[in-house]
């Protein structure tokens, strides 16, 4: 077995508490370079609090964390700066600046962490609205967007500095089919095209069948069971036949 | 140890606690809030175009709000004290009593109690907002360092602009007595201005309009602090913009008696 930073993310023994709710108990799970990796479980199973802890949003009780090999938990300063500039995090709501306009969203983090000229980054901005198909909305709000189109800017914020890594924090939670597929597709084409490795934790089943290598399902704080979509699907496990419906 | 990260700052999520030890927590998280703000003020990213905006956000949208408190109390002051000296024959010293009265308290503390109601509960909903709605760890994982950009500004701004809008409303002020004892006694300008200086020292002066900017210290942190560690959702962002403005209100009353007692101990009294 590999050492865990030769994962693109690696979690060992990762467990976290809240007061007396101990929502990790344990996690230990792995993630290949290049691989769309999803985490499914049922809500309230620990999937978002996990995500947190791979851009040290959360520190954990006891355990490591391991992303593009650097041990996340005891990173500081700029060192975990310059790592955070190589994930790219999708949050479940968007959570653009709604101060803001769209283009000055994406904007706003190459003017501070790049030292392309105004022209540049125009360029940039344009490209990555273009990329994602809507540039058409870049002086536009956050609030005057539907809610696909504000996830689809959000992804297009998350990747304008290139980064390594993605997480996605239920991406398509609260949107249509049609979206649903859209963003799919988008976050497929990320890994085919630029190679990047992602992390999307889910328990929208289209979407995990979309884009998922690979599957881990969380249940009452722990990895209950990994393997592929069908795999998992197929599985004979109370808590997965009930997630799945079968 | 690492130091914990952002959003396990302020209120971690826990079980609920007893009310009185809820507090506790609060106002010790108030202070640790408060002592991270002058380890950080100093350190780079210095976001000036933040400060920029904010002065402008906190005081020229101020200007008029603050110049309708000062003419009320120029105005309302002049007439209530001028039958009153006028019973003892001492109509005279009506513009020094005015002038010493609006520069030495009245303005200074009701220009902040007006300013923490207008700004200490925009920041706070508008930074608890944020904050709800994942802006705020959207700023840390772009690593984007939010204290820096949405508290260290607002805080400045209000230190900066509660002295440059507490002089203008006692200027105000003094300026609606004048029209009041104008249009009741007929006063002379010269006379009316002059007598209202000569009651007044520099240290006066200067002790009372910037004691304003401790004021405007307390309202800025107090808000900043109740927005950035809201946890649940709009209700809750709704009681911490109300939370700042009674908080704000009642430091800014503690703090005046304490800077007041402090420079009449340090400069003497009249």
């Amino acid at each position: 077995m590999a050492g865990a930073h030769a994962w693109a993310v690696s979690l060992r023994a990762v467990y976290k508490r809240f007061g007396v709710r101990e929502v990790l108990r344990g996690v230990t799970l792995d993630v290949v370079p290049g691989q769309s990796v999803v985490i499914m479980g049922s809500s309230g199973s620990g999937k978002s609090v996990l995500l947190k802890h791979l851009v040290r949003l959360l520190l954990p009780d006891q355990g490591e964390v391991w992303v593009l090999g650097q041990r996340v938990d005891q990173l500081e300063g700029e060192a975990l700066d310059r790592l955070r500039l190589s994930i790219g995090y999708l949050f479940q709501s968007g959570a653009l600046f709604d101060s803001m306009s769209v283009y000055e969203n994406l904007d706003f983090l190459l003017e501070r962490h790049t030292t392309l000229s105004r022209a540049e980054r125009r360029d940039r901005i344009l490209e990555t609205l273009n990329w994602v198909g809507l540039r058409h909305t870049a002086t536009q709000y956050p609030a005057e967007l539907s809610g696909g189109q504000r996830k689809r800017i959000a992804l297009a914020r998350a990747i304008i500095l290139e980064p390594k890594l993605l997480l996605y924090d239920e991406p398509t939670t609260g949107l249509d089919p049609a979206s649903v597929r859209a963003v799919a597709e988008l976050i497929v084409r990320l890994r085919d095209e630029r190679g990047i490795t992602s992390v999307t934790i889910t328990h929208d089943l289209l979407c995990a069948e979309i884009i998922a290598d690979h599957v881990h399902f969380l249940h009452e704080g722990r990895i209950l069971l990994s393997g592929t979509f069908e795999a998992l699907r197929r599985a004979d496990h109370p808590a997965l036949r009930n997630f799945f419906g079968s | 140890m690492p130091t914990k990260p952002e959003v396990e700052q302020g209120f971690p999520v826990r079980a609920p606690e007893p009310i009185g030890r809820t507090w506790m927590m609060r106002i010790g998280s108030l202070v640790l809030f408060m002592g991270r703000f002058f380890r950080e003020v100093w350190r780079p990213p210095y976001e000036v175009r933040e400060l920029v905006r904010q002065m402008d956000e906190a005081g020229s949208k101020s200007f008029v709000l603050t110049a309708a408190a000062g003419i009320a109390i120029g105005v309302v002051l002049a007439m209530q004290s001028r039958g009153t000296l006028a019973r003892f024959g001492a109509e005279a010293v009506l513009p020094n009593m005015l002038a010493l009265s609006v520069f030495k308290e009245i303005g200074p503390v009701i220009t902040s109690l007006v300013l923490a109601g207008r700004l200490g509960a925009g920041m706070a909903a508008e930074i608890g907002s944020m904050r709800v709605t994942e802006q705020i760890d959207a700023l840390e994982v772009a690593a984007l360092k939010p204290f820096h950009y949405l508290v260290i500004p607002r805080v400045l701004a209000c230190m900066v602009m509660f002295p440059i809008l507490t002089t203008w409303t006692n200027m105000i002020a003094l300026a609606g007595g004048y029209v009041e004892s104008v249009i009741s006694a007929n006063m002379d300008f010269r006379l009316f201005w002059n007598s209202a200086f000569s009651s007044l020292r520099f240290a006066d002066l200067l002790v009372d309009t910037f004691k304003t900017s401790v004021f405007g210290f307390l309202v800025g942190i107090v808000s900043c602090y109740l927005g950035y560690t809201v946890r649940g959702g709009t209700r809750e962002v709704g009681q911490a913009a109300m939370q700042a403005v009674v908080l704000s209100s009642l430091l800014i009353l503690l703090a005046d008696v304490i800077i007041v007692r402090l420079s009449l101990f340090l400069f003497g009294g009249l």
